[in-house]
């Protein structure tokens, strides 16, 4: 199987094909393999260099020429590090750029905490008018940027990442979709999250959703999913709580609980693999099931 | 006034003091002081090819101004222009006003940029100058007008270095230098473009024709630097 940066490449090369406002501004990152794309497209693949604020600032300018940009490096490096720019440079400016990272939160753990971005999701949310996309595989990643790229000028954030699931899931973008229906509540699996979440919720008489999109946050699905019991576990592969808030606005008019897990914001001061961090930070299977079913049992 | 209607005379450089004494209720003071006045006036008098009735035209010229603080001189000229409307000049400030101490593109019509933070212009204006060139628009000018001590930010010098690597020659750049930096440029602003590969010129600001000249210079293959010197901000 393909990983979601790989599609990424692949689906991005044919839309500059077909698409003539599309362009795509990088930042050293991916750039070896978007070489045949900008041999191609010379003028609409554009390497800045290691240039991050640079690469949002040549985004919003190219969308104020009429182009539809796509900004892509590691997570850290497109959304922490430029900040101001995704404020001022494109939303403030009034238009739209896709910005597609790569790494998320722990893909590269060996990197250490510059290369680990969990809390990109929740800055975006301090930004009005954001699509979040978190796709769990690259089917979903390719549905996903197709999508973002026709999505009018909106400003729209893919997060692709290592760490995905074994199988897609059909969704619907904007929407939740259902996986499996119980009645002790719901647990909402957010992209790659939903394997672990699906092995940890085996026999328990819960509703599993999933979220490949999470802003604009599917209200009315959540709402929909909930029986007599109104208590929600979200399940993020970004900062814990990220969602929280989002969920307890769905919920304002219920007594309800919500138990959100995800990446804990403490630094972790260990290299390793991924898989040692999910662990590390309570996102496995076994620490899931602990989890949920404490909160819900 | 109504600077659109046929029988108007057009607007002379004396005529933005006026405008500018509404918003700042001040007909004497510091007005005729503010740095980019006599740059904003050569550029919109005589270089940019742009109007009110081409503002939205997707080969017009483009004027990015990204040293955003100070903006009366830009409204005077957007008003002598017949971009905006003068009558308007008096809510400066207001809640209700279009006019703030930083420009918002969305409330103006003609203003390229909303600025403020320092260090956006520049990279919007490579990406705007990609972007036409994207588009097989080799003609229309992209300008952008930034201060000295506004070139301290970081982004500017990423802007820069890809612009003259890249040969963006359609990308004008004005720098106002009244050496208001904190810690100064030792050698000169236009050396740094210079090494970067841009055109460069350094003028008197105050000079129109010495302005129209450095805005006008050739500059083929690469993009243009116009540093225009004025009196200092603190002497």
């Amino acid at each position: 199987m393909d990983t979601m940066r790989e599609r990424f490449v692949d689906v991005t090369t044919r839309l500059l094909d077909e698409d003539p406002r599309l362009a795509v501004v990088l930042a050293d990152i991916t750039a070896a393999a978007f070489e045949p794309a900008r041999e191609r497209h010379p003028d609409r693949v554009v390497n800045v260099g290691i240039r991050e604020q640079l690469l949002i600032g040549a985004a919003g300018g190219l969308a104020l020429s009429g182009m539809r940009p796509i900004a892509h490096t590691f997570a850290s490096f497109l959304v922490e590090r430029p900040f101001e720019q995704l404020k001022l440079s494109l939303v403030h400016q009034g238009v739209g750029a896709v910005l597609v990272s790569a790494g998320g939160s722990y893909d590269n753990p060996a990197a250490g905490r510059t290369h680990m971005s969990p809390g990109d999701v929740a800055l975006l949310d301090t930004l009005p008018d954001w699509t979040v996309h978190v796709p769990g595989h690259p089917e979903e990643a390719e549905q996903l940027l197709r999508h973002a790229v026709a999505d009018g000028d909106r400003n729209v954030y893919v997060r692709l990442s290592n760490h995905q699931n074994a199988a897609p899931v059909p969704v619907e973008p904007g929407r939740f979709a259902t996986v499996r229906t119980g009645s002790r509540g719901v647990v909402l699996a957010v992209g790659p999250m939903l394997d672990a979440v699906l092995a940890a919720t085996e026999g328990l008489d819960v509703t599993v959703l999933y979220a490949a999109t999470v802003r604009p946050f599917d209200t009315a699905g959540l709402r929909a999913a909930l029986g007599e019991r109104t208590d929600v576990v979200l399940v993020e592969p970004y900062l814990e709580g990220t969602s929280a808030n989002e969920a307890h606005a769905a919920l304002a008019d219920h007594p309800h609980r919500v138990l959100a897990l995800g990446v804990p914001r403490g630094e972790h001061r260990h290299y390793g693999s991924m898989a040692e961090h999910l662990a590390a930070y309570g996102l496995d299977a076994a620490s899931l099931k602990e989890r949920i079913a404490t909160f819900l049992w | 006034m109504t600077t659109k209607t046929e029988t108007a005379a057009p607007a002379r450089f004396e005529d933005l003091q006026p405008l500018m004494a509404l918003m700042t209720g001040d007909e004497k003071h510091d007005v005729a002081a503010t740095s980019t006045l006599d740059a904003l006036w050569v550029l919109y008098d005589r270089v940019l090819r742009v109007t009110p009735d081409t503002a939205e035209e997707q080969d017009r010229d483009r004027f990015l101004l990204s040293k955003g603080h100070g903006p009366m001189a830009y409204y005077a000229v957007l008003a002598a222009k017949g971009f905006i409307d003068p009558a308007v000049l008096p809510s400066f400030g207001g809640y209700d006003s279009p006019l703030g101490y930083h420009p918002d593109r969305t409330l103006l019509p003609g203003v390229e940029i909303s600025s403020g933070s320092l260090g956006h212009g520049l990279p919007l204006a490579v990406g705007t100058a990609l972007g036409l060139r994207a588009q097989g628009l080799t003609d229309p000018a992209v300008w952008v007008l930034l201060g000295d001590a506004e070139f301290d930010e970081g982004s500017n010098h990423e802007a820069m270095a890809f612009a003259g690597a890249y040969g963006l020659d359609r990308l004008h750049a004005v720098v106002i230098d009244n050496s208001s930096a904190t810690h100064g440029w030792q050698g000169g602003i236009a050396q740094r473009f210079a090494a970067e590969g841009w055109s460069t010129a350094t003028v008197d600001g105050r000079d129109h024709e010495a302005l129209h000249r450095a805005y006008t210079t050739a500059h083929p293959g690469r993009p243009h630097v116009v540093v225009a010197r004025v009196e200092p901000k603190y002497s």
